[in-house]
């Protein structure tokens, strides 16, 4: 199972100062920064949410797949039902128009404990999965995933059944109404770019890095005294946390949640972000969801721009989908990797074909 | 069995107990005091012969996922999918000839020459890329979903149950007493009954096939040690594509028969894909038996559970996976290593 080799820069350097880290971002880095910061001046408010708070949303959740995924070897369709549970357990804990079901707990008791109970969740269903590998992790996620979700649909005392719930409105704290699109964007902003440095850092702590062992050699990690199944453990919590923050984002954003949040469906659909995104770094989660949700939003307009059926849209992802898993398992990350070797190693051709005069390609 | 009688006495004791008190639930007439404990005693026993004949079904999609996963390693999650395929095309054919025999036949065989496409032109290429393997079939069954929803809609559909089939059948089980004396006799549909006769007959040849005939034998060696018996010289790939194309032709044989006591809608391919994973989670990877056993656990704990806990059915059937995993998570039947 070759998700990703392990990056021969993640190795522990030694301290270094601000300005070392400044520089080593590269520009692309900063471009992205910048461009993500001022987006609110350049872009209109449909843009904003709509598109790019939605997709840091999904990131998020993609992102906590790709953490196990790529650093842990473990593939687990749990994540996007902890998102979900952490969203219903905002509704349930806190305010909702279903006012017979909901605590009216204040948002910053329901967020946290609905953060916290969501993660012991996901630790769960870890515990419960890390026992098996490869194949029968993803089988046995996924039927823990349909169960939450068959759960949600058929019960009506706690989960209010088909329906769900709506009237979910963000708080209204430090006197900023988050709901408001300009507060809103930047909340998930902070979140996601939080999520994202947290995740780029323990992949290069002494857990990430013992993680990454467990997933290429777990009997030699067991030989050297490391304890496996508690690391995978813990990358199910670590990434839980992650997937339980992005939920209550979610929740927030959609105003409702309801069993076809954390349907079979966009359980899937966070596999397919992640892998279209890459499996090998943290950014990747983030370029697939940007990628599914732009797809998403304007695959129709296309399609029938095209003189096709709209609503061929889904056809469409899955077509996209097969194509990158068959040719670049390393997602969109790995196709822009190989063009900018080709480039780079094209540009080393003509530049020694010029020293040398010539000759054949 | 005796084997099994002699290494685990005390579990072939309880089995053994149980399946007495079953046969005695469903022979007995119920005293009223146990109809107050269990309920209606029809409603009993529909629930138990509901959940056998779903059981039925669902070992015939299983056996074929769990087939291909225990030759190959090849985790086919577009297996839903070539159920749905297989019932759609058996309802087209079905309402084109008249003829459910027909309908069958042309459905196993076109969801089977589907299958060894899917063999030669994906699957050849990721020998032991699981994950990829994995992928590439959540991607396929997106893009079958979605010709199917194109095809044949969002519409219901219900493969007619020929003539011959169609009609309650009265079994010899009393479900009450009249007042005058009289025993009211059992009725069930006879499609279901054929069903499970029909399962069980296919399990008992596949179990013949697999264990004494030649070609079964290769199958079973490729099982336990793939690379020792393309080594040996046989054509391993020969065998991969004949077995991929059974398991596939099975999950079409399946959508049939699902489709003439249930429905053919959007959303099965899910379903049963789900169904079939935790049967095979329960049963074990790669065991024909453990696929029989797993069938029945999940179809009795579905139909009970609606029956008798309606809303927490699922989480029944979630949490005997459970139990399952905790204490053999290799599976009830599959062997230990």
């Amino acid at each position: 199972m070759a998700i990703a080799d392990l990056n021969l820069e993640q190795r522990a350097r030694p301290r270094e100062s601000f300005g070392d880290w400044v520089g080593r971002r590269g520009t692309a880095f900063w471009i992205v920064a910048g461009l993500l910061l001022l987006m609110p001046a350049i872009a209109s408010s449909f843009w904003l949410i709509q598109i790019v708070a939605y997709a840091m949303i999904l990131g998020m959740i993609a992102l906590s797949l790709m953490f196990l995924a790529g650093y842990g070897g473990i593939v687990s369709l749990v994540q996007m039902t902890v998102a979900g549970f952490a969203g219903y357990l905002v509704a349930i804990l806190g305010d909702s128009a279903i006012s017979q079901i909901s605590l009216h707990w204040p948002w910053w008791l329901a967020a946290p404990v609905a953060i916290l109970v969501a993660t012991l969740f996901g630790t769960l269903s870890g515990a419960l999965s890390v026992r098996t590998e490869g194949i029968y992790t993803i089988m046995i996620t996924l039927a823990i995933a349909s169960a939450f979700y068959y759960l949600t649909l058929q019960n009506y005392t706690i989960f209010n059944g088909f329906s769900g719930f709506n009237g979910i409105l963000p708080p209204t704290f430090l006197g900023v109404e988050w709901g408001q699109s300009l507060p809103f964007y930047y909340l998930t902003l902070a979140c996601a770019a939080l999520a994202y440095g947290v995740v780029v850092y323990v992949s290069r702590a002494p857990f990430g890095l013992a993680l990454q062992g467990t997933r290429d050699n777990p009997r030699r990690m067991a030989a050297l005294g490391f304890d496996v199944v508690a690391h995978r453990i813990l990358a199910y919590t670590f990434a839980s946390l992650i997937a339980a923050c992005a939920g209550v984002l979610l929740v927030w954003y959609q105003r409702q949640i309801s069993p076809g949040t954390a349907g079979v469906g966009p359980v899937v659909d966070m596999l397919i972000i992640a892998v279209v995104g890459g499996l090998s770094r943290p950014i990747g989660p983030f370029i697939g969801a940007l990628v599914y949700v732009l797809l998403r939003t304007f695959a129709l307009d296309v399609l029938e721009g095209v003189g096709l059926d709209g609503r061929r849209y889904q056809l469409l992802i899955g077509l996209g989908f097969l194509v990158i898993v068959l040719f670049s398992p390393d997602g969109l990350i790995g196709i822009w990797q190989r063009l900018r070797e080709r480039y780079r190693r094209s540009g080393d051709a003509r530049n020694t074909q010029m020293g040398s005069g010539g000759g054949s390609p | 069995m005796s084997d099994f009688i002699a290494r685990r006495p005390v579990w072939s004791l309880i089995i053994i107990f149980a399946v007495a008190i079953l046969f005695w639930l469903v022979f007995a007439i119920w005293t009223p005091g146990m109809e107050a404990a269990f309920g209606r005693k029809r409603v009993f026993l529909s629930a138990l012969f509901n959940g056998i004949t779903l059981g039925a079904l669902y070992f015939l999609v299983a056996s074929g996922f769990t087939l291909i996963f225990g030759l190959m390693r090849n985790v086919n999650l577009a297996h839903g999918s070539l159920y749905l395929f297989g019932g759609y095309l058996g309802y087209s054919v079905g309402e084109l000839t008249g003829s459910w025999l027909v309908a069958l036949l042309v459905s196993f065989l076109v969801v089977a020459i589907v299958g060894i496409l899917m063999q030669v032109l994906l699957f050849r290429w990721m020998e032991g890329q699981d994950l990829r393997q994995t992928l590439v079939t959540i991607g396929l069954s997106i893009i079958f979903a979605d010709l199917l929803l194109w095809n044949y809609g969002g519409d219901t559909f219900q493969v007619t149950t020929p003539d011959w089939l169609s009609g309650p059948v009265t079994l010899p089980f009393a479900v009450a007493l009249r007042s005058n004396g009289e025993a009211v006799m059992m009725t069930y549909p006879l499609v279901r009954i054929a069903i499970l006769v029909g399962a069980i007959v296919l399990g008992v040849l596949m179990w013949l096939a697999l264990n004494r005939t030649r070609v079964g034998m290769l199958v079973r060696a490729g099982v336990d040690d793939r690379d020792m018996l393309s080594a040996t010289g046989v054509r391993v790939q020969l065998i991969f594509v004949m077995v991929f194309a059974f398991g596939a032709g099975l999950a079409g044989l399946a959508g049939v028969i699902g489709g003439t006591f249930q429905s053919l809608q959007p959303g099965e391919d899910t379903r049963i894909l789900l169904s079939s994973l935790v049967v095979v989670i329960v049963g074990g990877m790669g065991s024909i038996p453990g696929a029989a056993i797993g069938a029945l656990i999940v179809g009795l704990a579905e139909q009970f559970g609606s029956v008798y806990m309606p809303t927490y059915a699922v989480m029944l059937t979630f949490i005997i996976m459970v139990a399952v995993l905790a204490v053999r998570p290799e599976g009830l039947a599959a062997r230990r290593g």
